[in-house]
């Protein structure tokens, strides 16, 4: 079978991307998704607080999956459900599996890939100790609760204050669970502010910074887990142990991007972010190959990765309608001083439509410092901080007036302290 | 009235069960956990050895290069993964040199076939990722690796469909012997068999002395693994041993049969049989160890960590013997166990056999086990009738393995099918890849739940106590 786009993963990203490359006039559009049903991670989030930015309104996940599937299915663009993309190659061909058409194999014009992300597991932080039931991912037990209507346990500590583990603690406090406490590695959390208050500080549930997990108790099920205190190294303070009563450990201990496909296409991979290095219309290394969402890096409110994936679509298009400039006119962009990453990576001033929004991460919380956007020693913007963390992601906008004007081969973003 | 029980369903135990399904005779197997292999058998280095370790003349030199010549064939016919990778011992000074050449006399003595010792460059151009100040190896090209649980459980298998009966969930707690037949007492009600074989690993020592045999004490030493992500299972091909110091045994590097990479075991004396916990020095230990071995050891590629336990005996070597009358020991098989089981299961039928078990060969033994294939290792034409048959095999439910709802269908189907999430997991390596189950696990316990028509509370991840889910929401 012959597509012009096909686009991977059914979720906010892949949703958006197909919108987009619709009303940009591209017809042959066919989503897969691997799931029962559209609408990706948010299906599980029922919580509030989504589409503040996009529609300035609190919605639930769902909610938020449903105004875009309702978008889909008006504009009449095919999906095929329960589909896993199993192979991506270079030249753009897909094979995929699903129950009803068994394996298909698709030669796609133009590919979206929108894959989202999954969780890191026990396995990746190696915590000793005993391998009894008890340990969930975050995830894994939202879906358990929110999902199929299931407890995982009743006396919980939590590893991690990602948003997935502070929401959890909410969830399983309300259905009647004692969550003794989240732990965290770092400092500071990486979850949104908004999250440590609603979640746990309205609760009560103490959230313990620099501590760890440093072993499990408990032959068949979680008994208890001794925790610690941590050097600035991050190495567990000898006599600092403290066991901890409980039948059941979140993991809320990061995602990663799930770029298998990435990967085997040969696309390249950006070392920081796990996700493809991507230009101005969020195509990676190889052309006609877009990606946006959490497969490229790890979004914490979804109305950047509908953002993001709005200018994935129209790329897509651009490129299927032989409307996108190849022009070597371009530079990178570089993340420096307290920026960890920047995406997108590449800019042709070209291909840019009205402006770009570019996305980053600090690598440490920061007070009263400037964020600097850099051609050469030309400072291209400034704003005043009083307050970055690596949990909340920062973004800048640039308009293709001021791009067009970038002299250097690199487009520098900065952190800057201000003397006070 | 049994003819034979066997207790234990470690790889001992269904080797020699599947033995003796061949003749016309009712056996069972006793075992006290939930499902086969849950014990040594799970977590092992699941090499096959060559031969060269062990010192000649003992049972374990005896069995463990006739059990490495017999494993090729018995894998075949149960299609069990195996593969002849071979292995070297590195050497890197002269008094590792020494060791290896002794290791090379003995090898040789114990009847190994295709032994050398290669120079340094040798080993590098067969194995770029060895640490440069490697001065020499010695070569076995017979050494192989094996998927240790899938093995056993195949042989259950297979032993099930010839016709022998395995008890679940049940422990042996005492015996004796009334007008020449053993009274088997366990928490599952009492058994009564005419032979009995003893292999019970661990535990061997206990039931020898419910026997009334001659005594020996098993003394539990654990080892612990890092397994590493497939995208590293490459950085060697071959096992790779360090040569045994002063310090102990040294740390091994090796590819595992489904193409992870692992590093373990070290070894730890315990004065508990089941405590198979890891620990933050033991992993610590066996990474720098490998690190001495092999280059590139990322512990950020690490997918997970285990540990298992080692039966060894006070007598230093297995024992096989009659404790009693019409009774086999087959205990303390400690490394090279796996490779020697295959070969020491004929052995034990002998000795039963010298007891005065009679043995016809049945004319309807079925050799090779069926529908053994995973959707994403069968050809086209055979995805397409799998997929006509049942369209659960389009469903990708692990998405790291690529482990379709069909498959799990099938190993909860097959005989002696999975009933936890473990035993789907070694069945068909359900939430093995690097995700650990994070994503299909859920999706697991509804399908047992289903599939085995219990409710989802009730689903286990292992063994008895290891509940997942504790009610439903409010
Ligand atoms: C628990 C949780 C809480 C959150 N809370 C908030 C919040 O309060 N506010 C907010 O704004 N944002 C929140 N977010 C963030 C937001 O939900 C995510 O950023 C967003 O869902 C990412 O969209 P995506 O499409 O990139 O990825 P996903 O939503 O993960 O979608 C990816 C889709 O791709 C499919 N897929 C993957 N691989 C394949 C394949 N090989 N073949 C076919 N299909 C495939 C997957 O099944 C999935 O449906 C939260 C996220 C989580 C996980
Ligand atoms: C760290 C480590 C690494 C190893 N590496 C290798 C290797 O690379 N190559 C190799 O050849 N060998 C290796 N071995 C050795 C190998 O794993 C063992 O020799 C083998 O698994 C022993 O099998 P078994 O059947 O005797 O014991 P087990 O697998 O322990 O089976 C015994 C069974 O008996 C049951 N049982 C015990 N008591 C009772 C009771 N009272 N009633 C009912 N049932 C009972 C137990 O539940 C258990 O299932 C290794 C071992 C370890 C621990």
């Amino acid at each position: 079978m012959e597509r012009d786009l096909v686009i991977i993963g059914g979720g906010p990203a892949g949703l958006a991307a197909a919108i987009e490359a619709k009303k940009n006039g591209i017809d042959d559009i066919l989503i897969l998704e691997r799931d029962k049903r559209l609408g990706g991670i948010l299906q599980q989030c029922i919580h509030n607080g989504f589409g503040l930015h996009v529609f300035k309104e609190q919605l639930t996940g769902p909610e938020y999956a449903q105004r875009f599937i309702d978008e889909v299915e008006k504009l009449g663009i095919e999906y095929k459900l329960e589909s896993m993309v199993l192979h991506l190659g270079e030249d753009k061909k897909i094979i995929a599996l699903n129950p009803k058409d068994g394996l298909f194999e698709i030669e796609a014009k133009a590919v979206v890939l929108a894959m989202g992300c999954r969780e890191r597991t026990r396995g990746a932080l190696n915590i000793p100790g005993s391998r009894p039931a008890g340990v969930f991912t975050a995830g894994a037990a939202q879906r358990f609760v929110n999902m199929e209507g299931y407890m995982v346990g009743k006396k919980v500590v939590i590893l991690g204050s990602g948003d997935i583990g502070l929401i959890m603690a909410r969830r399983m406090t309300l259905e009647g669970a004692e969550v003794k406490m989240v732990v965290e590695l770092m400092p500071y959390s990486t979850g949104l502010k908004r999250n440590i208050v609603q979640c746990l500080e309205d609760f009560d549930i103490p959230l313990l910074f620099n501590h760890t997990v440093t072993k499990i108790h408990g032959k068949e099920r979680v008994e208890g887990v001794t925790i610690a205190k941590v050097d600035d190294k991050r190495q567990p303070i000898e006599g600092t142990e403290l066991f901890v009563e409980c039948d059941t450990l979140l993991l809320s201990v990061g995602l990663i991007p799930e770029n298998e496909l990435t990967r085997e296409a040969k696309i390249e991979i950006n070392p920081v972010t796990n996700g493809a290095y991507v230009n101005e219309l969020m195509e990676t290394s190889i052309e006609g190959i877009f990606a946006c969402g959490n497969v490229v890096h790890v979004h914490d409110l979804v109305d950047f990765v509908t953002q993001e994936s709005f200018l994935a679509g129209y790329g897509a298009a651009k490129y299927i309608k032989g409307e996108k400039s190849n022009s070597a006119n371009k530079f990178k962009t570089k993340g420096l001083n307290g920026i960890r990453y920047v995406v997108p990576n590449i800019i042709h001033p070209e291909n840019v439509k009205d402006a770009v929004n570019f996305y980053m991460r600090v690598s440490d919380v920061y007070h009263n410092v400037n964020l600097i956007v850099k051609d050469g020693d030309k400072v291209l913007y400034k704003s005043r901080k009083n307050h970055v963390s690596p949990g909340e992601m920062e973004n800048v906008k640039l308009s293709k007036d001021i791009l067009q004007k970038v002299e250097g081969d690199e487009l520098v973003f900065e952190l800057e302290e201000v003397a006070i | 009235m049994f003819d034979v029980a066997i207790i234990g369903a470690g790889i001992v135990g269904t080797s020699i069960a599947r033995e003796l399904s061949k003749y016309d005779l009712s056996c069972v197997v006793i075992e006290k956990s939930n499902d086969v292999s849950n014990g040594s058998t799970k977590a092992n280095s699941g090499i096959v050895h060559a031969g060269y370790d062990a010192k000649e003349g003992t049972l374990k030199a005896k069995f463990n290069v006739l059990g490495s010549e017999m494993y090729e064939k018995i894998c075949e016919e149960l299609d069990v993964p195996y593969k002849r990778n071979g292995s070297l011992v590195l050497a890197f000074n002269d008094d590792d040199l020494r060791h290896i050449e002794m290791l090379y006399e003995r090898g040789l003595k114990n009847g190994v076939k295709e032994l050398s010792i290669i120079d340094k460059n040798t080993v590098l151009s067969l194995e770029p990722n060895i640490q440069d100040n490697v001065v020499g190896a010695l070569y076995a090209k017979t050494g192989a690796i094996v998927s240790p649980f899938e093995l056993a459980i195949a042989l259950a298998e297979n032993a099930n469909e010839n016709g022998v009966e395995f008890m679940f969930s049940t422990t042996v707690t005492n015996i004796y012997k009334e007008n020449d037949v053993f009274n088997i007492e366990t928490n599952n009600g009492k058994f009564k068999s005419r032979y009995l074989v003893n292999a019970a690993g661990l535990f061997s020592d206990e039931i020898n002395d419910m026997l009334g045999g001659e005594k020996f004490k098993i003394i539990p030493r654990r080892g612990e693994y890092c397994l590493f992500d497939k995208s590293v299972g490459n950085i060697v091909t071959r096992t790779i041993f360090q040569t045994p110091s002063n310090k102990g045994k040294g740390i091994l590097v090796s590819p595992t049969v489904h193409g992870n990479l692992f590093v373990g075991p070290n070894a730890i004396e315990m004065d508990k049989k089941d405590d198979v916990s890891t620990t933050k020095k033991g992993i610590e230990e066996i990474l720098k160890g490998g690190s001495r071995s092999v280059k590139n050891i990322n512990p950020r590629d690490i997918i997970t960590s285990f540990a298992g336990i080692r039966a060894t005996s006070d007598t230093g070597d297995f024992v096989i013997n009659v404790p009693t009358k019409n009774a086999v020991n087959a205990a303390g098989i400690e490394s090279p166990g796996l490779t020697a089981s295959v070969a020491i299961a004929p052995y034990v039928v002998s000795l039963l056999e010298n007891e005065g078990l009679r043995l016809t060969l049945k004319n309807n033994f079925i050799k090779h086990r069926t529908n053994t294939k995973l959707f994403i290792q069968m050809t086209d034409d055979e995805k397409k009738l799998a997929l006509s048959s049942n369209s659960a095999y389009g469903r990708i439910i692990c998405r790291c393995e690529h482990i379709t709802e069909g498959d799990i269908i099938n190993a909860i189907k097959r005989p002696l099918g999975a009933r936890t999430v473990d035993g789907v997991k070694r069945r068909v390596r359900a939430g093995m890849g690097r995700c650990q189950g994070g994503f299909c696990m859920p999706r697991v316990v509804e399908i047992l739940s289903r599939e085995l028509n219990i409710p989802m509370t009730e689903i286990l991840k292992s063994e008895e106590g290891s509940y997942i889910l504790t009610g439903r929401t409010k």
